[in-house]
């Protein structure tokens, strides 16, 4: 299964989300990573993964501070 | 559910933001003017002596309350954080040319939404060019513009925005000889210190709780056909029309509207400055100071900005007033519309070819896994 890791930490939005959607349609991946340090950028790819009707799994990854998102189709 | 739920918040934030705007006028703030980023940090500009345009010289303590209030919220739900150095001198003037067109204008998006729902037609003209500008700005976005990535920084890096916005509150309540406040014009006209203080506070927790962006709202539905942060912006604007109505501060027209003037391709273009700006800055004026709140260095250096654009156009008389937008505004529409396309190609260019050659400024590779 192809699989896809994006790194937007420190990217304002709406670039993470920007990405992740670029991910989601183009790349033809079954599963998209996101790794986000904010919770603005969480909320909004989230949000754009659920409207595009994958599912999210959010996790907080303490070691390198960022919350690491995974989108699956 | 929880979708839900931030939705409803986020509505109730703008129908709070939209009812104290018009309790801001009737507690004596100018009409049409209870709330205005621009307006406002144009005032303070000119409290600090920056600009001596008489009539526009006012510490506005509503100002202060959005950032502290916004600090105020991003500290107790832990999301401050000391972040910056994402094109920060490069924001600064991004701020400077978004304060720029608003001066053009006069007024901030939020502004646009309350002349809108008072009743002023010229808001009318000015609206779609608001979205023109920024849907100019979403075709860099989809081309790849990019600042670059924000780190985090030392902590003074954070603390420096809001403690800048404390001095100012001491200065606004001690009131020392030097600083200025206008006796007549717009900056003379406020609501009690107190009343703008804390309605402040208030609309800065919400907005930085909520996210609420004048210009997030319109660019993620050109972008993604996404509705979410408009509902907040839609919601202010029925509340204040509501209010205005129910006040008998809604007056329908052209002529005669306060604080404004009637030349709708200087109003279009002002106005498509400020969305274009914010696409490029990541966020309207409002946004920039809740940012700033949050201890984001990068926000803060844009609101520095937008406070020297306006003692910019103030000193070298480009600002509109009530009478039009002088000839050397008009050429400074021009101007200003030429600096932000090459910002934006000359980002976008840089940006798209530091992804390719994954370079570690911060543009990020995409990296296939397994």
């Amino acid at each position: 299964m192809k699989s896809l890791l994006i790194d937007c930490c420190g990217l304002s939005c709406p670039e993470p989300v920007l990405r992740a959607r670029k991910a989601m349609l183009e790349s033809g991946a079954k599963e998209v990573k996101v790794k986000v340090n904010t919770t603005v950028a969480r909320d909004n790819v989230s949000r754009a993964a659920v409207s595009l009707g994958w599912k999210v799994n959010v996790e907080f990854v303490e070691e390198d501070d960022c919350y690491l998102l995974t989108l699956v189709k | 559910m929880e979708k839900m739920k931030e939705r409803t918040f986020l509505i109730i934030a703008g129908i709070i933001a939209g009812l104290v705007s018009v309790l801001l006028v009737l507690q004596g703030n100018p009409a049409n003017m209870g709330f205005c980023i621009a307006c406002f940090l144009r005032d303070v500009a000119g409290g600090l002596g920056l600009h001596r345009a008489a009539v526009v010289q006012y510490i506005r303590p509503e100002i202060i309350g959005l950032v502290l209030g916004s600090f105020a919220g991003a500290f107790y739900f832990r999301e401050y954080r000391s972040t910056g150095g994402s094109s920060t001198v490069l924001r600064f003037f991004l701020g400077a040319l978004m304060m720029m067109g608003a001066l053009i204008f006069l007024g901030c998006p939020w502004r646009m939404l309350l002349r809108l729902a008072g009743g002023d037609l010229n808001a009318l003209v000015a609206f779609p060019g608001y979205i023109f500008g920024i849907w100019v700005g979403t075709l860099f976005l989809k081309k790849g513009y990019s600042l670059g990535v924000a780190v985090q920084q030392p902590a003074p890096n954070g603390a420096a925005g809001p403690f800048f916005f404390v001095v100012l509150l001491v200065l606004v309540i001690a009131a020392p000889a030097f600083i200025f406040f206008s006796t007549e014009g717009p900056a003379s006209m406020r609501a009690p210190l107190a009343f703008s203080l804390i309605t402040g506070l208030l609309v800065g927790v919400l907005a930085q709780r909520a996210r609420l962006c004048t210009m997030g709202a319109f660019r993620d539905i050109i972008l993604f056909k996404d509705f979410y942060l408009f509902a907040g912006i839609a919601a202010l604007f029925l509340m204040a029309t509501a209010g205005n109505l129910v006040t008998g501060n809604f007056n329908l027209g052209f002529a005669g509207q306060p604080v404004a003037h009637t030349q709708a391709i200087w109003n279009f273009l002002g106005m498509g400055i400020v969305g274009f700006a914010a696409v490029l800055a990541g966020g309207c004026p409002l946004r920039q100071l809740i940012l700033t709140g949050e201890g984001n260095s990068d926000a803060a250096a844009t609101t520095l900005g937008m406070i020297m654009g306006a003692a910019f156009m103030h000193n070298f008389g480009l600002a509109a007033s009530g009478q039009g937008v002088p000839a050397a505004g008009q050429v400074t529409v021009a101007i200003v519309w030429a600096l932000l396309l090459i910002i934006a190609f000359t980002a976008t260019r840089s940006a798209v070819k530091n992804v390719r050659s994954g370079f570690k400024t911060g543009h990020k590779k995409e990296t296939p896994m397994a």
